[in-house]
C-alpha cells in the first residue's frame, strides 16, 4: 500500500505539448493489487495524494464551514502513461468499500471507464463496486488478479459475481506489465465497441 | 492508510486557503493540465509560488496535489486563485461530464494506439 514517493521529489515533467488528461479508475478491495497494477504500467513511480470531504458535505454542494464538521480523508494512488504528444492517461487506484464512495464520485466523473480488480478468494469485496458501477452506467471490465490460490474457471467466477454476460471478464497478473497492459487494452476495446454501437444506432 | 495529515491541524489547511473550503468543482478536474503563465512574484503566498515554479511545463491537478502534500480540494482552491489572476492556464480534459456518456470513438482509437505502443 505504501507508495508515497513525493518526499523524494520525483516529479517527472510531462511533454510540453500535452493538452489532454484522461483517466481510468482501477477499483477493488484492500490488498487486491490496485497499486501493483498502477505501478506495473505507469511511466512514473505511483504517487499518492488525498481527498478530503466533510461528512456534512457528502452529497450536497455547499461544504462550507469545514472546521466545525468532521473531515474524512481518503488516500489514493495514481500513475501516468503518456499515450502520444497530446494525450496523457492517468490511472487511479480506488478503494472499493462503500464508505469511500464520495471519493469515487469525483474520480469517476469524466473517467473513460473502470477496471474492477478482484481476488477470487475474496469475491465479496467486489460486490459493492460492481453493483454501483452497473447502476451508474459506468462502463467497466472485471480482471481476476492471480494470487496462486485455487483455480476457478472464468464461468465460475462470472456466476459467483452474478456478472452480466456483456461485461468482459479476464485473468491477469497485476505484477506484470504486459498483463496489466492487456487489461487496459481489454477495457478500451470494450469502450470502443460500446461507443461504436452507440454511434451507429444514433 | 496515509499518515500525511495525521496530527496536522485542520486550521493549517484553513489558513492556506484563507478560510475557503470549496472551489467550483466543475471548473477543474483532477486530470486538468495546468501551465504557469508567469513566474512567482515577491510577496506571493508560498503555495501559489510553489505551483508556479512547478508548472513551467504542463502538470495535472492531482500531481500538483501529490507534490505539495495538500488534498486535491485545497489545491483546486489555490489553482482557482491563480486562474483568476492569469498566472496559470488550464488545459481542460475532454468533457465527458455524465456517467452514462461514452467517450468519442476517435478518441478511443487514439488511446488504443497509445496503449499498444507501450
Amino acid at each position: 500500500m505504501d507508495s508515497r514517493t513525493s518526499d523524494q521529489a520525483l516529479l517527472t515533467p510531462l511533454r510540453k505539448t500535452a493538452t489532454t488528461g484522461l483517466k481510468i479508475v482501477i477499483v477493488g478491495g484492500f490488498g487486491v493489487g490496485k497499486t501493483t497494477m498502477v505501478h506495473s504500467v505507469s511511466e512514473i513511480r505511483p504517487l499518492s495524494t488525498e481527498e478530503t470531504m466533510t461528512r456534512a458535505g457528502v452529497g450536497v454542494d455547499d461544504a462550507s464551514d469545514v472546521r466545525d464538521k468532521t473531515t474524512t480523508t481518503v488516500a489514493f494512488d495514481f500513475g501516468r502513461i503518456s499515450l502520444n504528444d497530446q494525450m496523457v492517461l492517468y490511472l487511479f487506484g480506488a478503494p472499493g468499500q462503500e464508505r469511500f464512495w464520495f471519493l469515487w464520485d469525483r474520480l469517476f466523473l469524466g473517467a473513460l471507464g473502470a477496471v474492477v480488480l478482484i481476488d477470487t478468494r475474496r469475491l465479496e469485496d467486489s460486490w459493492y463496486a460492481i453493483d454501483r458501477l452497473e447502476h451508474q452506467k459506468t462502463p467497466f471490465i472485471v480482471a481476476c488478479n492471480d494470487f496462486g490460490g485455487p483455480v476457478y474457471t472464468l464461468d465460475q467466477v462470472r456466476n459467483a459475481l452474478d456478472l452480466s454476460a456483456h461485461v468482459p471478464l479476464i485473468k491477469c497478473d497485476a505484477r506484470r506489465r504486459d498483463s496489466s497492459k492487456t487489461v487496459l487494452l481489454e477495457l478500451v476495446n470494450h469502450l470502443h465497441a460500446l461507443s461504436a454501437t452507440a454511434e451507429n444506432t444514433r | 492508510m496515509s499518515p500525511r495529515f495525521d496530527g496536522e491541524e485542520p486550521d493549517r489547511l484553513y489558513t492556506v486557503t484563507g478560510g475557503r473550503s470549496h472551489a467550483d468543482e466543475n471548473r477543474l478536474d483532477i486530470v486538468t493540465l495546468i501551465v504557469s503563465e508567469s513566474g512567482p512574484e515577491p510577496g506571493m503566498q508560498s503555495e501559489h509560488a510553489k505551483i508556479l515554479a512547478m508548472c513551467t511545463g504542463p502538470l495535472s491537478v492531482v500531481e500538483i496535489s501529490a507534490e505539495l502534500g495538500l488534498p486535491v480540494t485545497i489545491v483546486k482552491i489555490l489553482l482557482a486563485d491563480l486562474l483568476d489572476t492569469g498566472h496559470v492556464t488550464a488545459r481542460t480534459p475532454v468533457p465527458t461530464s455524465r456517467w452514462s456518456q461514452l467517450p468519442d470513438v476517435e478518441l478511443l482509437k487514439q488511446v488504443l494506439i497509445g496503449l499498444q505502443n507501450l
